[in-house]
């Protein structure tokens, strides 16, 4: 329905936002934002949740969009609001995620005199968004908030900020004009690439006898699976993933080598070692993926497809360097490839695998973590939505998890934020209501955001939290054990709550598992309970992360031996 | 003109807003990118600026940052004008400490340099100077004896001479999408 008459600032940020395909927020009012939430009590058909800290509502829309692929929403206040939503802003922004925060000012004439809760947030936000407006005008509200979602969305996606002062929000009412298009003549992302760099990266590629994909989160944003299968299948050539490229090619297929990276696969590892050619596809060089970058991929030469050129020769020169939408690119290339068996080099790799056997279990009676996890993938067969937090519980759901679908496994890649697996779990699910959500937590990460426990519990929001619950800040753990003289200072929990009675004090439903025997059951128990579930995994024994290179090593140095410990807490 | 050993000339075209300012320099910042001078100013089109950045590094440094600021949402076109036959103005301001005595001195050398005194005091002088960077350095080293109180330059605006074709700095492309080959090579279109 369109709106007859004039509206108010906050009226038409509410029929700016219907107009973009909104149909659901996370936030929490304040003061300066409250106008708009005025609005939002006329506007049903946006769904707000109320969050209890508004990390959790810009975590929420991440894990929303990257769920969903739309454009995620967040809203706070002015001041302590707004910058509660500055983690959540610049993981979107590390890992290319789209967003649109929209916060209340202070009121015009108040802005520079240090106000109440005046925060310069588009100052504060400017290297963590890929662009911000301070909206100065209610005339500007409708073309703020349409060239905002197009940014977002668009090119490589990212996070923008919509500041709107108190008094612009509550402004006389003006005429709704949603303008017919974005003005923006400096922004013009590509789709399809030049042909001329399409036939030299094809012509690299069909030379290649040891060739090698690499994935990232750059395939999935522009869904380009589809295209990314079609051209391995027909070039025969063996993919491996970045944590966030992971979902992005079907684990378990013949030519899926799994995880790359500071815990990759070894045998994934030792084959961009040994490759003659990296095809690197929306991926960054992130130092995670590479180590040491002189020492990545010594024997490659180098296709880099990406949608923003300022990564083409950002960290690592690529002989072919292709500025490009990776759909359209990939497009243009399978014509251009010649269909290919590598039937040596494939066969090598598979004996990398046979002599570096992909993630095992050592021999225990303990429950560990990784019992979790193959047991979580047993249950889910890749069909649900993994959400997890930042540490060594999310290194073992990337290693031992499986994934058929796009967007399957929702991670805190660049900016590796603890706390994401709670709210981004929670948003993934509005985003799907239809498929299993697992948070896959650390005990450290789930206490830093449980508070939005209280969100899933009132809006019946069905996510399975699992918590690896280990006692300690395991990933730092692991990092004192082998580089600061096993000196296990400020990472051993020794307060942690009973997670089981804090379920049932939200009133839902809480399990402890403490043996390996209790893992199966406990999973499909939570999966059979209608609405949200802790399972506490009680885990003693603390392993480390393995295989593992060093940061700012290569796989010369990676370590794959384990060594457990035993934790008291 | 071409480059003056590790220092490139960017020109680059950007929307007339609040804050374009503060994120080219955030941007440069942040990156870690050393900038020489940067002057701004209005252009011949309407609700347009036209900046010249000069940035220190080599070239797979000035590619990078060339890229970078076209990121930007504000900015429209980023030209390296390095290698491109060049007009390169600066102006400067300088305050010369100056008796009646030694008047005349500085007169003669002013005129020289062809600059212009745009204020006499009883102790001082203030010199106009426009010129490629050399020549107000060499205009400063010559007053320098006489003792210099204060100084202001605009910094570097450089603009592609028009040549046959009356061509300006926008049509020398940085081929973000064509020619350039992420080695760092930026190549004029
Ligand atoms: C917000 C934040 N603070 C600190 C860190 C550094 N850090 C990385 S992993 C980690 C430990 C995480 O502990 P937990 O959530 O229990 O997961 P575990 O490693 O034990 O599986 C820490 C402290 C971080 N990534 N994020
Ligand atoms: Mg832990």
């Amino acid at each position: 329905m369109e709106p007859t008459g004039p509206l108010t600032g906050a009226e038409i940020v509410c029929e700016s936002l219907l107009k973009e395909g909104v149909d659901v927020l996370f936030g929490l009012p304040g003061g300066a934002v409250l106008p708009l939430y005025g609005a939002l009590a006329k506007y049903p058909q946006l769904r707000h949740i109320l969050v209890r800290h508004e990390q959790g509502a810009s975590m929420a829309a991440d894990g929303y969009a990257r769920a969903t692929g739309k454009v995620g929403v967040c809203v706070a206040t002015s001041g302590p609001g707004a910058t509660n939503l500055v983690t959540g802003i610049a993981g979107a922004m590390m890992d290319s995620v789209p967003m649109v925060a929209i916060t209340g000012q202070v009121p015009r004439p108040a802005i520079g005199r240090d106000a109440f809760q005046e925060t310069d947030v588009t100052g504060i936000t400017l290297p963590i968004t890929k662009h911000s407006y301070l909206v100065m005008d209610v005339a500007d509200v409708a073309p703020a908030i349409k060239e905002a979602f197009h940014i977002a969305r668009t090119g490589r996606p990212g996070p923008v900020l919509v500041d709107i002062p108190r008094d612009v929000l509550a402004a006389d009412k003006t005429e709704f004009i949603w303008p017919e298009q974005v003005d923006l003549p400096g922004y013009n992302p590509p789709s399809f690439a030049h042909p001329a760099l399409v036939s030299q990266a094809a012509e690299l590629i069909n030379q290649a006898e040891k060739p090698v994909i690499i994935t990232g989160h750059g395939v999935l944003t522009s869904q380009a699976s589809p295209e990314l299968l079609e051209f391995a299948e027909k070039t025969q050539i063996p993919v491996v993933s970045t944590l966030l490229g992971i979902s992005s090619f079907p684990t378990g297929h013949i030519l899926d080598l799994g995880m790359a990276g500071m815990h990759g696969m070894a045998h994934a590892i030792l084959a961009i070692d040994q490759a003659d050619l990296l095809i690197s596809l929306g991926m960054r060089f992130d130092d995670r993926v590479t180590g040491s970058l002189k020492d990545f991929a010594p024997n490659a030469k180098i296709v880099h497809v990406d949608i923003d050129p300022s990564e083409l020769g950002k960290n690592k020169k690529a002989d072919a360097a292709v500025a490009g939408d990776l759909k359209c690119v990939l497009q243009q290339l399978i014509p251009q490839v010649t269909p290919n068996v590598h039937i040596d080099w494939l066969r090598h790799i598979e004996s990398l695998k046979g002599e570096h056997p992909p993630i095992q279990i050592r021999e225990t009676e303990e429950l560990l973590p990784q019992h979790v996890l193959r047991e979580l993938s047993e249950a889910t067969k890749g069909d649900s939505i993994i959400v997890t937090g930042v540490g060594q519980h999310q290194m073992w759901a990337a290693q031992f998890c499986a994934f058929q679908e796009p967007n399957t496994l929702i991670t805190s890649g660049g900016h590796g934020s603890m706390g994401f697996e709670v709210p981004a779990a929670i948003g993934a699910k509005l985003g799907r209501p239809e498929k299993t959500v697992w948070s896959v937590a650390g005990d450290g990460g789930f206490q830093m955001t449980m508070c939005d426990l209280a969100t899933a519990v009132e809006n019946n929001i069905d996510v399975k939290f699992a918590i690896l619950n280990n006692g300690s800040l395991g990933m730092v753990y692991q990092l004192q054990d082998l580089f600061f003289d096993k000196d296990y200072f400020a990472t051993v929990y020794t307060g942690n709550p009973d997670f089981v009675k804090l379920a049932e004090a939200y009133g839902i439903t809480g399990i402890r598992v403490n043996e390996q025997s209790q893992v199966a059951d406990a999973i499909q128990q939570a999966m059979e309970v209608p609405g949200p579930v802790i399972i506490d995994f009680v885990v003693k024994e603390i392993d480390n992360v393995y295989p593992m290179i060093p940061s700012g090593q290569s796989a010369k140095q990676m370590l794959e031996e384990s060594t457990p410990k035993r934790i008291d807490y | 003109m071409s480059q003056n050993g590790h220092q490139h000339t960017l020109v680059a075209l950007v929307q007339d807003r609040p804050g374009v300012l503060t994120r080219v320099a955030s941007m440069f910042r942040r990156r870690g990118y050393n900038i020489a001078s940067l002057a701004v100013g209005k252009s011949e089109q309407l609700g347009l600026s036209r900046m010249t950045v000069v940035v220190n590094g080599d070239e797979d440094t000035v590619s990078q940052v060339t890229k970078q600021l076209d990121k930007l949402i504000e900015v429209i076109h980023v030209s390296n004008i390095s290698n491109e036959e060049t007009v390169v103005r600066e102006l400067a301001l300088i305050k010369v400490s100056s008796a009646t005595a030694n008047r005349g001195e500085i007169i003669q050398i002013v005129n020289l340099f062809r600059a212009n005194i745009v204020d006499v005091g009883s102790q001082s002088m203030v010199i106009e100077i426009t010129g490629e960077e050399d020549k107000i350095q060499a205009l400063y080293n010559l007053l320098e004896p006489f003792g210099i109180l204060e100084m202001l330059r605009t910094g570097r605006i450089a603009m592609v001479r028009g040549q046959s074709d009356g061509r300006v700095s926008d049509s020398i492309g940085i081929d973000l999408y064509g020619a350039g080959n992420g080695h760092g090579e930026i190549r004029a279109v």
